[in-house]
């Protein structure tokens, strides 16, 4: 039985980090950026529901819809000013800005909200269970896994059944071409930003409500994106939350054979499939 | 007054300067060829057309309108419309995905939507739900036709369509070309394949290292004339 609870607790781990990881993927399949601020956005996102709880007196659910709403606002200006003068041929641009966003981002929350560690409130429901049997299966881990699937979900009916869908994929596929169809790259790419930052605020609040969270976590949290994202396929969703839930599973095994393995388990888990499977275990399948 | 002029049109491939002020026009109904080799500025002068190389405005004028230097989308909108070289189908798309792109965002009244480019192609609806790189060359081709014509242009640039194609194949295009001239749009054909370009023409201008050697109805010229202006001896 205590394996049994092992598979779920990895499996529930794994829907946050595949809610970590979303939001790195997505912008990676759309414009092939990576963002190395990708986890101080998180940690953004987290003060943003914290400050809509403890400044604003809202409850955690109107703090992560306001946060939300920030960060898709944010997340557009960011990549329509920013980061779009940085995308071309050469990979280096994006990854030198990201990375100085990272430091700015770290020293302004340091700033602004000091290095002490901070819990988002959730009015008692992250202490709630649900008993199955001799199983107790966390509230929150369930509900993010949920929402994990949720998200994945909306974001594939958008990506496959709508207009705006096909102009993310053909952008993807050439940028060139698609603004011979009409279709405003840099508009497109800040649109998709937009997107990435609102999953990214939902990534946040999990990760400020299932456990303590500082200015200078955004880094560590980001590996485990990466190792999601790459473990799951570059380019498939549904392959990212795979990698999560990979990942989680990994940890949660290896922390029970010993509690020091637990984030040794998940890097070696990743190194391996990127030996035997450098392109994912589900990677998009094009041409 | 033309539909489309291109005055002293100057235009750089990166570093390079492939066009060398081109005075070139379209008249409404008209169907011109641009003949040239590899490198003689044909698919630079295209993209300067549609946006894709940055020109001064006045060196383009539409339908009375200044266009040079405009964005790609801007110049969709005002009607025209390109058939890339090699395709550049979307990989990821559907057939019918790849045609419906075509049309994004707008909602351009005109003899052409989805329903009429399977009537032209009646191939493509059987194979709408395939992924457009599973399709043979021809095919291909019918849909990088097919997703330019759901714009409705009023101008139709076409880039080297029958590249790499079965003689076969070029006929159907070129056919389906015919058809498309007849609901009303102008047409610029880029062409390697001379003999193609002289039958489908009104007029041809024939390029050699970024300048415009000769200009001429196809009645009007000469196998030697094209050739020199071709080759430049």
């Amino acid at each position: 039985m205590i394996w049994l609870d092992i598979i779920i607790q990895g499996i529930l781990l794994g829907g946050l980090y595949a809610l970590f990881a979303t939001g790195l993927s997505l912008i990676f399949g759309i414009m092939r950026l990576v963002n190395l601020a990708h986890g101080d956005f998180m940690v953004v996102g987290a003060f943003a529901v914290l400050v809509g709880i403890e400044a604003l007196g809202l409850n955690i659910v109107l703090a992560a819809v306001l946060a939300g709403v920030l960060m898709f606002c944010l997340g557009y200006a960011l990549q329509y000013t920013i980061l779009n003068r940085t995308l071309g041929k050469d990979i280096l641009p994006p990854l030198l800005v990201t990375f100085g966003l990272s430091i700015i981002l770290q020293n302004a929350m340091l700033e602004t909200f000091t290095a002490d560690t901070r819990r988002l409130k959730a009015g008692g429901f992250e202490e709630q269970s649900i008993q199955i049997g001799d199983l107790a299966i966390g509230a929150m881990p369930l509900l993010t896994l949920v929402s994990a699937i949720v998200v994945i979900q909306l974001l594939n009916w958008l990506f496959f059944h709508t207009e705006t869908g096909r102009a993310f994929r053909a952008t993807s596929d050439d940028p060139e071409t698609a603004q011979l169809m009409g279709i405003d790259n840099a508009r497109i790419f800040a649109l998709a930003m937009a997107l990435a930052m609102v999953v990214v605020a939902i990534a946040g609040l999990y990760m400020g409500a299932r456990a303590t969270f500082d200015p200078l976590i955004g880094p560590g949290r980001l590996i485990y994106a990466f190792e999601a994202v790459i473990i799951g396929g570059l380019g498939s969703l549904w392959g990212t939350l795979a990698g999560g839930v990979i990942l989680g599973l990994a940890q949660t095994i290896g922390a029970q054979i010993n509690p020091e393995w637990q984030i040794l388990a998940g890097h070696v888990v990743f190194l391996i499939v990127l030996v035997l499977r450098p392109r994912g275990l589900f990677p998009r399948q094009t041409g | 007054m033309p539909l489309l002029e291109t005055r002293a049109l100057t235009a750089y491939y990166g570093d390079f300067q492939a066009l060398y002020g081109i005075d070139s026009h379209l008249d409404e109904g008209e169907t011109i060829a641009i003949i040239g080799a590899n490198g003689a500025g044909k698919s630079t002068y295209l993209s300067a057309l549609v946006g894709l190389r940055s020109v001064e405005r006045e060196m383009i004028e539409f339908d009375g309108i200044a266009l040079g230097g405009s964005k790609p989308a801007e110049i969709l909108s005002r009607g025209i419309a390109m058939v890339p070289e090699g395709r550049r189908l979307f990989p990821s798309l559907s057939v019918e995905e790849n045609l419906l792109v075509g049309n994004y965002g707008r909602k351009v009244r005109g003899p052409w939507n989805i329903e009429a480019i399977y009537r032209l192609f009646p191939i493509l609806k059987e194979r709408r739900n395939q992924q457009s790189t599973s399709l043979s060359g021809g095919q291909q081709q019918m849909v990088a036709l097919g997703r330019a014509l759901m714009a409705n242009p009023r101008i139709l640039l076409c880039d080297e369509i029958s590249l790499g194609l079965a003689p076969s194949v070029i006929r159907d295009i070129y056919a389906a070309l015919a058809e498309i001239r007849s609901e009303g749009a102008s047409v610029v054909v880029v062409e390697q394949n001379i003999n193609q370009a002289l039958e489908v023409a009104d007029r041809v201008y024939c390029m050699l290292e970024g300048r415009i050697t000769l200009e001429g109805r196809p009645s009007g010229v000469s196998r030697e004339q094209i050739r020199h202006a071709y080759f430049g001896q």
